[in-house]
């Protein structure tokens, strides 16, 4: 692994179990990420994207080791962390932090925001003195454009918009290097989803941040992202630098996908063909044979229903399709 | 032409436990047969109670403080509730955001696609059935008449919408009602379902409220727009003219703060400083002036009220130099 990448991650496996009955007799399992490879280099930011179920945040968690790894290699900051124990991974979460999408869900409403936000300090043994402590908290306030005063107050006393701003601080505290953030605009109003978005790029720049973006909202990932990777059940279908996935999308899914957002703009809309995907989302449970896309792609060939892709790469995109042989 | 729906300086205000909260406050709206109006503004902007109080739905706390709703020739504020009942699900459906939650879990599709046109049409029931299986059809639904006998936790989140869609359509309404109908769903259901919906309101002559705040839904699927904030309509255009022309301040910063997909990526977006404001708490005057780069003293004190800017082009803002 080169120095330049803060992350890599090689042929990731995560399996649910299924479980039956009263004893919970394992019956079967899910494959929520079948085979994930990407890696993040320093300083930039990677988005997954992808609609629910594809395996987008359960990805995530397991770089954090909150889901059992069943396969595959995690590589963080040039150490192999698949096999680490929970004390172990105690030591690498100071390096990697998370921004959940619910700021109402992940304050403790019985906290002080002070408190939440020098929680990780004091977790870690890093709070140092009394002084040290309240000083770091202040500076990390005053980074996310919070005012100082409002350490003493409790979550509920913020708006939506505050509240991201607060867990962004919480998620700072320790200095991380990555930051994984899953969703953290989507559950805001859209004057203050641009707040966030700002913020985001101006710590990055200013604190040299690496971020995992995870999100569904394309113009958001567009924005801020430097390269992109889609995800459809469990697996990655195209993986390219954000100039290349926005402009000349080649698997069907990605096109698929991005003609789905529409434009805030009627005219560009009206000229637009629709060009409808069809169907839904299969079940995990009992993915299709083949391509898993196989049953909603337009250029599905005979092929497609038997034999799954492998990935292949033309420099510029990296993508799991038939059609790209 | 008389429009469909005339909604004339309504006001709305809920009894909380702090106090009275105007959630409306001189709304005034109008849509034409055949229409898609869409509603957009942010949380407690009162795009939702705008709806609920055409259907008299604000239940026990909720009253309609003044004004009107003129719809079909009757003052929906001044109607009986047996009234309304015979109006609500017949001439005027509603498709709320999570269908989960609005699909009885206990009851099959069929009977409850089924059951409007039982209740307002007096049809017999096996001849309701029979045209609920033709709606699923019509929503497209495969497999649709052996469906019916399922319960909504066996239909998907977009399959239960689109049998929510069925639902509405069942007896013909002259309005349909959309509260983020998708915001729940992936970005492709998205577009099945709006799509569906938008075409089968044409098809049935329909009007379509489609209340959202996804501006990208309001430029593909509207007709009009209504802008929302603090609990009133601060901005009324074609969406055409509102995305080329925006008047309010609050309409052109929520245009320009939204990253477009032929953007500058990695610039710094547009922001509307500021939160939404508490309805509990509104500011004086116009209630966007905290956050109006172009705020003068007046906006502090008076409320403005619609005014022509341009033909069939409203806003409340006494102007400001760009």
């Amino acid at each position: 692994m080169s120095d330049s990448n803060i992350l890599e991650v090689r042929d990731l496996q995560v399996h649910f179990p299924v479980t039956e009955g009263l004893l919970k007799r394992q019956v079967g399992s899910i494959a929520a990420v079948n085979g994930v490879s990407f890696h993040i280099k320093r300083g930039e930011t990677f988005s997954l994207v992808g609609e629910s179920g594809c395996g987008k945040s359960t990805t995530a968690l397991s770089v954090l080791k909150m889901e059992s790894v069943l396969g595959g290699q995690i590589i963080f900051d040039g150490e192999d962390i698949t096999h680490h124990s929970p004390a172990q991974m105690r030591g690498i979460r100071r390096k990697m932090q998370m921004v959940y999408q619910d700021p109402f869900g992940s304050l403790n409403p019985r906290m002080k925001v002070g408190s939440i936000i020098g929680e990780p300090l004091r977790v870690h043994g890093m709070a140092g003195d009394k002084a040290q402590y309240h000083a770091r908290i202040k500076s990390l306030m005053k980074t996310v454009g919070l005012l100082e005063d409002m350490a003493e107050r409790y979550p509920h006393e913020f708006s939506g918009g505050q509240r991201q701003r607060i867990c962004i601080a919480r998620a700072l505290a320790l200095d991380p290097k990555l930051i994984i953030c899953d969703e953290p605009v989507s559950a805001l109003d859209v004057s203050i989803q641009a707040q966030v978005v700002n913020l985001l790029m101006d710590l990055q720049e200013r604190l040299g941040l690496t971020y995992l973006f995870i999100a569904h909202d394309l113009s958001v990932v567009r924005h801020i992202s430097n390269r992109v990777a889609v995800m459809y059940l469990g697996k990655i279908v195209e993986e390219a630098d954000r100039d290349t996935l926005f402009q000349t999308p080649k698997h069907p899914y990605t096109k698929a996908l991005l003609a789905a957002v529409p434009e805030a703009d009627p005219e560009l809309e009206a000229q637009r063909a629709e060009q409808l995907i069809i169907g839904e989302i299969p079940s995990l449970r009992s993915p299709p044979s083949g391509c898993t896309f196989h049953t909603r792609c337009v250029d599905a060939m005979p092929i497609c229903q038997q034999q799954a892709p492998d990935r292949t790469t033309d420099g510029a995109s990296t993508l799991a399709c038939h059609l790209y042989p | 032409m008389n429009p469909l729906l005339a909604i004339s300086d309504l006001s709305v205000t809920f009894a909380t436990d702090r106090g009275h909260v105007q959630a409306l406050d001189g709304v005034s709206l109008s849509l034409n047969a055949g229409e898609t109006l869409a509603v957009v503004g942010e949380s407690g902007s009162g795009k939702s109670v705008t709806a609920l109080s055409i259907l008299g739905l604000l239940g026990d706390s909720g009253r309609v403080s003044d004004g009107s709703i003129e719809f079909g020739g009757e003052d929906l504020t001044k109607v009986s509730d047996q009234r309304l009942r015979e109006i609500r699900g017949n001439q005027i459906a509603f498709i709320f955001q999570e269908p989960m939650s609005s699909l009885n879990p206990v009851l099959t599709i069929g009977t409850q696609v089924a059951e409007p046109i039982w209740l307002h049409h007096k049809k017999p029931w096996s001849e309701a059935f029979e045209q609920a299986g033709e709606l699923l059809q019509r929503v497209a639904i495969p497999d649709a008449v052996k469906r019916l006998e399922d319960y909504p936790h066996q239909f998907s989140g977009g399959m239960r919408q689109r049998a929510m869609i069925a639902m509405a359509l069942a007896c013909q309404p002259k309005l349909i009602i959309a509260d983020e109908p998708t915001t729940a769903l992936d970005v492709t259901v998205q577009a099945q379902i709006l799509s569906l919906l938008k075409n089968l309101t044409k098809e049935a002559n329909s009007s379509l409220i489609l209340i959202t705040h996804d501006l990208g839904v309001v430029a593909r699927y509207a007709d009009n727009v209504a802008v929302m904030y603090g609990g009133r309509v601060v901005e009324t255009a074609s969406a055409r003219e509102l995305y080329k022309n925006p008047q309010h301040p609050y309409t052109e910063g929520l245009m320009a703060s939204i990253p477009k997909l032929d953007g500058d990526p990695g610039s710094r977006l547009y922001t509307i400083e500021g939160q939404p404001p508490d309805l509990s708490n509104l500011p004086s005057g116009c209630s966007f002036h905290p956050r109006c780069p172009y705020a003068q003293d007046k906006c502090t004190m008076t409320k403005p009220t619609l005014s022509e800017v341009a033909p069939n082009h409203l806003r409340a803002c006494f102007g400001y130099e760009r």
